[in-house]
């Protein structure tokens, strides 16, 4: 009896002073991958982004004091059509020379259980910035956490495909962004 | 008694010329959109295009079904073996075309990660995977049947032209031009 209170003890004050030990987690970019599909004429159109970084301090038993934040190259963009991934980069659509990245912080995550986690944070995308609400289910195997969700944008908030393309029956304003996110060094869920 | 038909019929006849004119449109429209820089026009072509294509691809399946269950009427009693042959194996090639053309574009379409959905509403499905290889030798593939394409249709009129206006046969008739 002794025993154990003891332990649980050392293990609190382990628990409690985990945040200063752990180091952020690790992105594992091979497993990882954040995919986009918007809609031209109804014709659904999708890719993905090859470059990407990302800073998580994420402990799924704290997620009111965990932290994520990512950096996309907006011209990584493949999309598997050569004039299309040229066109994307121009400044009617990305300006990527302006504007090279995507970013989004997180402001609270807070746990639906199960995994899930409802991740409210900061998108900003060639120089505007709009609140999003990311929900996502994390999975882990193998010293390995991968964290799954999707959301969706509204181009035009972001004056993706402006001026001649900024009619949404063209192009539909949505775009669905889906990730994958792969890390080590996550507490268990 | 039994009396062979001497024109098409009237849905052989709308099918003819249903395509006739879609097929010359598509591919003048297939032309002109390819040299187009990327713009809002050139994105609502080439879904018009595909749908078109689409269109024919259909309608010349509902056209082989008619070939295949009619006799179509004969040719002038006077016609020489070898114009015989030639335009048994002229019609063969054009229908062969009338599927290859939109299959290969169908199939371009796939490749290039641009599936086809039709008039904008009814998705239809890829049989070629997202491949950019595979699209640059389906883009050539498309474009030269669609060359070999026009060139079949160039010698099928100049033929009907030359039955028309040098032999003085009627042949248009046959398709529901003048009478026989």
């Amino acid at each position: 009896m002794k025993r154990s209170l003891i332990s649980v003890s050392v293990a609190s004050v382990l628990l409690a002073s985990s945040p200063l030990v752990l180091a952020q987690q690790k992105l594992e970019l091979k497993q990882s991958e954040i995919v986009f599909v918007s809609k031209q004429m109804g014709v659904p159109v999708d890719g993905k982004f090859k470059k990407f970084d990302a800073q998580m301090n994420f402990d799924p038993k704290s997620p009111q004091t965990s932290k994520v934040s990512f950096t996309v190259d907006l011209a990584s963009a493949d999309i598997g059509n050569t004039d299309t991934e040229r066109e994307l980069t121009k400044p009617g659509w990305f300006d990527t020379s302006k504007f090279p990245q995507a970013t989004f912080a997180s402001n609270a995550i807070k746990s639906l259980g199960g995994g899930k986690f409802e991740v409210v944070g900061k998108l900003g995308i060639k120089g505007n910035a709009r609140d999003v609400v990311v929900p996502i289910t994390v999975t882990q195997a193998g010293g390995l956490s991968t964290a799954r969700g999707e959301f969706v944008l509204k181009r035009l908030d972001f004056k993706i495909g402006d001026g001649e393309w900024n009619d949404p029956s063209l192009v539909a304003n949505d775009v669905t962004v889906k990730f994958k996110i792969a890390v080590t060094g996550m507490n268990p869920l | 008694m039994f009396e062979t038909p001497k024109r098409y019929t009237a849905t052989a006849i709308a099918l003819h010329w249903m395509l006739g004119v879609a097929i010359v449109i598509s591919f003048c429209v297939g032309l002109y959109m390819t040299g187009l820089t990327m713009s809002p026009t050139r994105l609502k072509l080439y879904n018009w295009h595909k749908w078109a294509g689409m269109t024919i691809l259909f309608l010349s399946a509902a056209r082989l079904l008619w070939r295949l269950t009619h006799t179509p009427p004969p040719m002038s009693s006077n016609t020489p073996a070898w114009q015989r042959t030639a335009a048994h194996a002229g019609h063969g090639l054009l229908y062969i075309l009338f599927f290859a053309v939109p299959l290969a574009g169908w199939a371009y379409s796939s490749a290039a990660g641009f599936p086809i959905v039709l008039y904008g509403v009814l998705p239809l499905p890829d049989w070629v995977p997202k491949d950019r290889e595979l699209a640059e030798t389906l883009k050539s593939l498309h474009q030269w049947l669609a060359y070999g394409l026009a060139a079949v249709v160039v010698c099928h009129v100049l033929a009907a032209f030359k039955h028309q206006f040098i032999d003085r046969d009627h042949l248009l008739a046959r398709m529901g031009i003048g009478r026989l």
